[in-house]
C-alpha cells in the first residue's frame, strides 16, 4: 500500500487533490481511498487530507501516520504543523515553491532522506499563469507523478477533466502538465549534476 | 458501473435508482451532500416522477415524510446527530404507524460539547425506536444496503435506518459499484403499500388506541422486527444473486473459525480492525471478528451461534451509555453463553477520535492477557482528566469543563487576566 498525506489550508483544494490523486489510480486499475481530515474547515487554516493506494481493497480507516509521499501545498506549514511526522526514510517530499529546502528552513531534515525523492515546483505560479487563480492542487499532482512515478501524467489529466470542466478543467492540466515536466527537468540535472 | 466516487454520491445514487416519489430534506452535516446530489437529480431531470421538498427542519421533514408514505409514495430522508434527536418525535411515529420510510443517518455524535465529528451515539439514541437498523461498514454496503432497505421496509410496513459513519464513509472517495436501473428494478418492485390513504375507501392511520389494544400493537411492531431477522438474510441472498456482491444480511464473521477472542464492532472500524486481526494472526494469536450488520432487530440467534467458540468478546463501540458502559456490549451479553464478565466494552473513537491499529493492537492484547478494566475508554487521556477534576476539587466555581480542557491542551487562547 502506497500512503500519501496533503498539508495545505483550507480554500487551496487539498481535499480534491486527494479525491482527483484518488481517481487517477482508479482509472489505472487501482484501488485507492481519499478522505480529508475532519474538521471545521475554515479558510486559511490547516488542512490535511489522505490518499491510499494499493493493489487490493483498501480497509484501513486510520489517518495516514507513517506516509509514503507528502504533498505540501503551503510552505508557511512547514514550521507551524508537524508536516513530516511518521514520513517514511524512503519518502517521497513535493513542496509548493520556488525555493530551495535550505531557504525553507528544512535542509537538514531534508538531508536525512534520499534526495531523488525530494522536490519543489512552483505550483502556485503555475496554478496563476494557467488556471488564473492561486489554486496548486492540481499542478502539484502533476509534480507528484512525475517524482513517484505512482500515477501518470495522462491519468492525472484525467481525473482533473472528471472533477472540472471546460476551460477550468484545460487549465488545471496544462499547469499539471507544465509542474511535470518542471519536476522531470529538475531531476535530470540532479541526475546528470550526480553523474558529474 | 465501477466508479471513483465520494460515499455520499453513491448513496444519492443508490437511491435514485430506488425510483423515490418523496425526498424531504433539512441540511446537517456530513448528510448534507447526499440529499444536495439528489435535489441536483431532479432539477436536472435525471431524477423523475420525484418531488424534492425543502423542509424547515428535521422534525418537518420526518413529518412530510410520514405523510408522503402514508399516502402510498416511495419516501426518504437523511439525517445526522441533532438533527436526529429533533424529529425523534416523527421518527417513534413512522415506526409505531408502520410507515415504511428509508432514512441514512450520517452518524454523527451529539452535543453537548458541539461535535460535528462521527460516533454511533446518534443511532444508538434511537435504537429502541422501532426501526430497523442496519449498519455500513464500506461505501458499497452503504449503496447497497439502501437498495435491500426500500425491500425489506415495504414488505413489512416498517421504516428503515441505514447508518453510514459520517465524513469516514460519507466524504471519503473509494470504489463502488453502480447497479443498472435494469437490476434494482428487477430487485425492488414498485411500492405497493400496505395501508394507504385513499379518499374513495377513506381509512385513519394514527387512530388513537387505549389500553385495550396498546400493547398488541407494539407486540406486533415486535413480532415484524422479528420477522425480519428471516427475511434479511434471505434478501441478502438474492442480491448476491442479482447483483454478484455478498452485502447486508444480519452479521459478517472474519476469521472467527477457530477464533478464541472474537472482536465485535459495527461500521467502518471494522476495515480497520480487520487489518489487525490480520496482523495478530500472523503471530498465532486466535482471534477474528464478528461485524454487525443489523442492529435492530438484535439477531439474537446469529450472534449466539458466531461467538460459541470464544473464550473472550471485546465489543469496539463508538458511542457510551452514560452511567452503564456499552450499548453493543449489554446487547451482545444478553447473546453470549459464557461469562458476561468475558464480555469486554471498549469505547472508541468518540466524537471522531481516530481509532488506529496500534491502539486496537494494545487493547486486543490487554484483553488476552485478562488485563482490562470493566469498562475502557480506547486512548483516553488521563492526564486531560485528572488536571480538570483537579480543577474541581481546588475551585467550586472551577467552570465549564469543555473550556477548561481546551486551555490545558492550548487549543484556545488563554484567559485575559
Amino acid at each position: 500500500m502506497f500512503q500519501v498525506r496533503i498539508h495545505g489550508r483550507g480554500g487551496q483544494g487539498v481535499v480534491t487533490a486527494a479525491e482527483m490523486l484518488s481517481i487517477a489510480a482508479f482509472l489505472e486499475g487501482r484501488h485507492a481511498q481519499a478522505f480529508p481530515s475532519f474538521g471545521s474547515e475554515r479558510t486559511g487554516a490547516p488542512v490535511v487530507a489522505f490518499c491510499r493506494i494499493d493493489d487490493r481493497e483498501i480497509r484501513l480507516r486510520e489517518p495516514v501516520l507513517e506516509p509514503d509521499a507528502l504533498i505540501i501545498q503551503d510552505p508557511t506549514l512547514l514550521h507551524q504543523v508537524d508536516v513530516f511526522g511518521g514520513l517514511a526514510r524512503e519518502g517521497y517530499v513535493l513542496i509548493n515553491t520556488s525555493r530551495t529546502f535550505d531557504a525553507l528552513g528544512v535542509g537538514d531534515f531534508a538531508r536525512t532522506l534520499r534526495a531523488d525523492r525530494l522536490c519543489t515546483v512552483p505550483a502556485t505560479e503555475l496554478a496563476l499563469k494557467h488556471v488564473g487563480r492561486p489554486l496548486p492542487n492540481a499542478a502539484l499532482l502533476g509534480g507528484f507523478a512525475a517524482v513517484s512515478g505512482r500515477v501518470s501524467l495522462e491519468a492525472v489529466a484525467a481525473a482533473i477533466r472528471d472533477k472540472f470542466k471546460g476551460e477550468v478543467a484545460e487549465g488545471n492540466v496544462a499547469a499539471a502538465s507544465a509542474a511535470y515536466a518542471h519536476v522531470r527537468s529538475d531531476m535530470r540535472e540532479a541526475s546528470h549534476a550526480q553523474a558529474d | 458501473m465501477l466508479k471513483q466516487t465520494e460515499g455520499s454520491r453513491a448513496v444519492a445514487e443508490a437511491v435514485a435508482l430506488c425510483r423515490p416519489e418523496v425526498i424531504c430534506a433539512y441540511p446537517i452535516s456530513p448528510q448534507t451532500h447526499i440529499v444536495e446530489a439528489l435535489g441536483g437529480m431532479v432539477k436536472s431531470g435525471a431524477l423523475t416522477r420525484c418531488e424534492f421538498i425543502n423542509v424547515e427542519s428535521e422534525f418537518a421533514a420526518m413529518s412530510v415524510a410520514i405523510g408522503a408514505s402514508a399516502a402510498g409514495a416511495r419516501a426518504y430522508t437523511a439525517t445526522a446527530s441533532q438533527g436526529l434527536l429533533f424529529m425523534a418525535e416523527a421518527v417513534f411515529n413512522a415506526s409505531g404507524l408502520g410507515l415504511p420510510i428509508v432514512m441514512t443517518v450520517a452518524n454523527r455524535a451529539i452535543g453537548a460539547p458541539i461535535n460535528i465529528w462521527n460516533d454511533h451515539t446518534d443511532a444508538m439514541s434511537q435504537r429502541d425506536c422501532g426501526w430497523i437498523q442496519l449498519f455500513a461498514e464500506t461505501n458499497q454496503e452503504a449503496l447497497d444496503l439502501h437498495i435491500q432497505a426500500f425491500r425489506l421496509g415495504e414488505e413489512l410496513s416498517l421504516p428503515v435506518m441505514v447508518c453510514m459513519d459520517g465524513f469516514i464513509l460519507t466524504h471519503a472517495y473509494e470504489r463502488v459499484d453502480v447497479p443498472t436501473q435494469e437490476q434494482v428494478d428487477a430487485y425492488l418492485p414498485p411500492f405497493d403499500p400496505r395501508q394507504i390513504l385513499d379518499p374513495s375507501e377513506p381509512v385513519t392511520i394514527g387512530a388513537m388506541v387505549g389500553p385495550e389494544a396498546f400493547m398488541e400493537v407494539r407486540y406486533l411492531a415486535h413480532a415484524k422486527q422479528m420477522r425480519a431477522l428471516e427475511l434479511i438474510p434471505a434478501w441478502a441472498e438474492e442480491f448476491r444473486r442479482a447483483f454478484g456482491r455478498e452485502t447486508g444480511g444480519l452479521l459478517h464473521t472474519y476469521r472467527t473459525e477457530d477464533a478464541e477472542t472474537v472482536v465485535v464492532a459495527l461500521g467502518s472500524v471494522l476495515g480497520t480492525i480487520k487489518d489487525t486481526v490480520d496482523e495478530l494472526r500472523r503471530d498465532d494469536v486466535k482471534i477474528g471478528v464478528l461485524g454487525i450488520t443489523c442492529f435492530r432487530p438484535w439477531p439474537h440467534a446469529a450472534v449466539r451461534a458466531a461467538l460459541a467458540q470464544a473464550k473472550r468478546v471485546v465489543v469496539i463501540e463508538k458511542s457510551l451509555a452514560v452511567g452503564l458502559g456499552g450499548i453493543v456490549s449489554s446487547n451482545v451479553r444478553t447473546s453470549f453463553t459464557g461469562s458476561p464478565d468475558a464480555v469486554h466494552p471498549i469505547i472508541a473513537g468518540l466524537g471522531g477520535r481516530s481509532i488506529t491499529r496500534a491502539s486496537l493492537a494494545r487493547v486486543f492484547g490487554a484483553a488476552i492477557g485478562g488485563n482490562l478494566e470493566p469498562l475502557t475508554f480506547l486512548d483516553l487521556d488521563r492526564s486531560l482528566v485528572e488536571r480538570a477534576l483537579a480543577r474541581e476539587r481546588e475551585q467550586r466555581r472551577s467552570g465549564p469543563i469543555a473550556e477548561g480542557m481546551l486551555r490545558d491542551l492550548g487549543v484556545v487562547a488563554a484567559r485575559i487576566e
